[in-house]
């Protein structure tokens, strides 16, 4: 496994934060949004868009891109700011975010340079996924495709045919992720309908599972690392994380899943995520 | 008398064009031998994705292959690619605009005596509400094969349904005036025009060509693309012969039955009959027979018209 080194490790955290901050100034400015999926997975996202993917935000579509699916299409927040950061499009149209005639819809679509796939209705990346690295097999291509899901997602039973697909085909070059921060819109996810134990389940589909701290720069970096030299079984990250991450008062409370902060709650999160890139910036 | 299915011209097809372009892909969920797929997988196994019974997954894994530039054929009974995996044609592939190509074979009632489960007479109706994607039902082998050649490169995402057995042929070879959106005439005539599409094309045929020797003349229309709907052709027929009857292998809710009616009743409002499946189960039996039960056939046809012109 390669040293990972410090100034990258800081730089993305960094980002993560700017990114954070700027998600939820989209929120409060368009008065909707599913803020507490976007906080959490906003680590894993700038790991991928910052260091593991081989991408050019310049050529969107250019043939041997590693290709990134956001299933849980909600969460589309951390998508559009990590994409605005990479320079996939300007900044200046997440002001935009929802509003009418926006090209930035509350999910995901292709009409954004870098989105691969429309997504919003759940359990649709992994299948989308799994054709990508069938593709890159047939085409004898080295690409990777990554699909990030949630965890109340894995009720779909979608998934599972796709989880099946997967493993048939030996697809080494897919990596799905599940953002596990244990909450969906209703409550707690082993309340609403259990996962559990979903390491065990994904390992019995033949898929090659991680768990790791999901929030964590450092877990994430090594993670993908291992994944490189691992062949013939496709990845899954448990990727376990906070719903809310980053602002106190949204962490781990389920009403932030597509919660918007009044005047006074902005306030408070703008202040904790300053304190938050001011502390990395010091660090 | 012509023994060959429109599915297997059309799997014959992509055989012969897959062995050229090696884009073409072929993806099936446990259905190789009722989609006539088994040359293709032998003859190009690279080209051949299998996804087991998995609706779901298989138009979700389609329209990802798609995503990368695969030509991509879906094929299996309609009856499950129009239900079970219904949002994934939604968003995978008409949202999306993936051209993904869904071959759906043993379509209306060509499973007959087998049941609702397994017919597919909503399909029309539902598809014609998602934008972007084109929906067409040949008519006979000739057809079929012009249809295949039109999709090599259509950048758009298509549904094609065709039956389970071979049906007579409408026309005498390929050279017609095949376009996706634009319809064929069959057959000119005055008195009224019948509409339809997919194996009713021929029974209208027939029809006409026996109601001329009792002197009604009728022109009949060959709506191969629901979607796009050749509008033109449509209310021509309205202008010209003054009464439209659809025939359809669907309800009569929704399908090429409503669009007519709904196009005609703002541009040209002139008297349409309906003939297809009312609100109900279909009934049991063979298609042929399902077919005579709600005068779908020549002899239905013939009689509705006689009676409609009296």
């Amino acid at each position: 496994m390669s040293v990972i080194d410090q100034k990258k490790l800081q730089a993305l955290q960094l980002l993560a934060a700017q990114i954070r901050k700027r998600e939820i100034e989209i929120i409060y400015k368009a008065r909707a949004g599913h803020t507490g999926g976007s906080l959490s997975s906003t680590d894993m996202l700038t790991a991928l868009y910052f260091h593991v993917m081989n991408i050019d935000p310049k050529q969107p579509n250019m043939p041997d891109r590693d290709r990134f699916i956001m299933s849980k299409g909600h969460s589309v927040e951390s998508l559009y700011c990590v994409l605005a950061k990479a320079g996939f499009f300007e900044d200046a149209w997440l002001e935009t975010f929802s509003c009418y005639q926006s090209k930035l819809a509350g999910h995901p679509t292709r009409k954004v340079p870098g989105v691969e796939m429309n997504t919003g209705a759940l359990g649709h990346g992994l299948p989308a996924g799994v054709g990508m690295a069938i593709a890159a097999k047939m085409d004898k291509k080295d690409y990777y495709t990554f699909v990030m899901m949630g965890d109340g997602e894995q009720g779909e039973g979608s998934i599972y045919e796709a989880a099946m697909a997967g493993s048939h085909y030996k697809l080494d070059n897919l990596v799905a992720i599940i953002d596990r921060n244990h909450l969906q819109i209703s409550g707690n996810t082993e309340d609403v309908m259990s996962l559990e134990p979903m390491r065990e389940r994904w390992e019995a589909f033949g898929w090659n599972v991680y768990e790791i701290d999901g929030n964590d720069m450092k877990a994430i970096l090594e993670t993908y690392e291992d994944i490189k030299q691992k062949k013939g079984k496709p990845h899954l990250i448990i990727s376990h994380t906070i719903k809310g991450k980053g602002v106190s008062y949204m962490e781990n409370v389920a009403k932030w899943h597509h919660g918007v902060p009044t005047d006074e709650e902005y306030a408070i999160a703008m202040k904790e995520l300053d304190q938050a890139i001011e502390t990395i910036k010091n660090a | 008398m012509n023994t060959i299915p429109c599915r297997k011209m059309i799997t014959d097809s992509l055989v012969e064009f897959g062995r050229q372009d090696k884009n073409i892909v072929a993806v099936t969920t446990d259905a190789r031998g009722s989609v006539t797929l088994g040359d293709f997988a032998k003859e190009l196994p690279e080209q051949f994705v299998e996804l087991g019974i998995a609706e779901q997954n298989a138009v979700g894994v389609a329209a990802g292959l798609a995503s990368t530039g695969k030509n991509v054929f879906v094929c299996g009974p309609a009856c499950f690619y129009v239900a079970r995996s219904l949002e994934q044609v939604k968003v995978d592939m008409a949202y999306s605009n993936m051209p993904v190509r869904i071959l759906g074979v043993s379509g209306g009632v060509s499973y007959g005596a087998l049941g609702a489960t397994h017919h597919s007479l909503h399909d029309i109706a539902v598809l014609r509400c998602f934008p972007g994607i084109t929906v067409a039902l040949p008519c006979d082998i000739y057809e079929s094969r012009r249809l295949v050649e039109s999709l090599l490169d259509y950048p758009h995402p298509v549904y094609i349904r065709v039956g389970r057995n071979a049906v007579p042929n409408v026309y005498e070879s390929t050279d017609i005036p095949f376009q996706i959106g634009k319809a064929i005439q069959v057959c000119d005539g005055k008195d009224l025009t019948i509409i339809a599409c997919g194996e009713t094309v021929y029974h209208a045929k027939m029809a006409a060509e026996a109601l001329a020797k009792d002197g009604i003349s009728v022109r009949v229309l060959d709506m191969h693309t629901l979607k796009p709907l050749d509008e033109e052709a449509i209310l021509k027929a309205a202008a010209e012969t003054g009464r439209i009857l659809t025939v359809e292998e669907h309800s009569i809710y929704g399908g090429l039955g409503a669009a007519v009616a709904q196009l005609v009743a703002e541009h040209n409002p002139v008297p349409v009959k309906f003939l297809g499946i009312p609100d109900e189960n279909a009934v049991i039996g063979n298609s042929k027979e399902i077919f005579h039960h709600y005068k779908m056939d020549y002899e239905g046809i013939i009689e509705t018209v006689k009676a409609w012109l009296q």
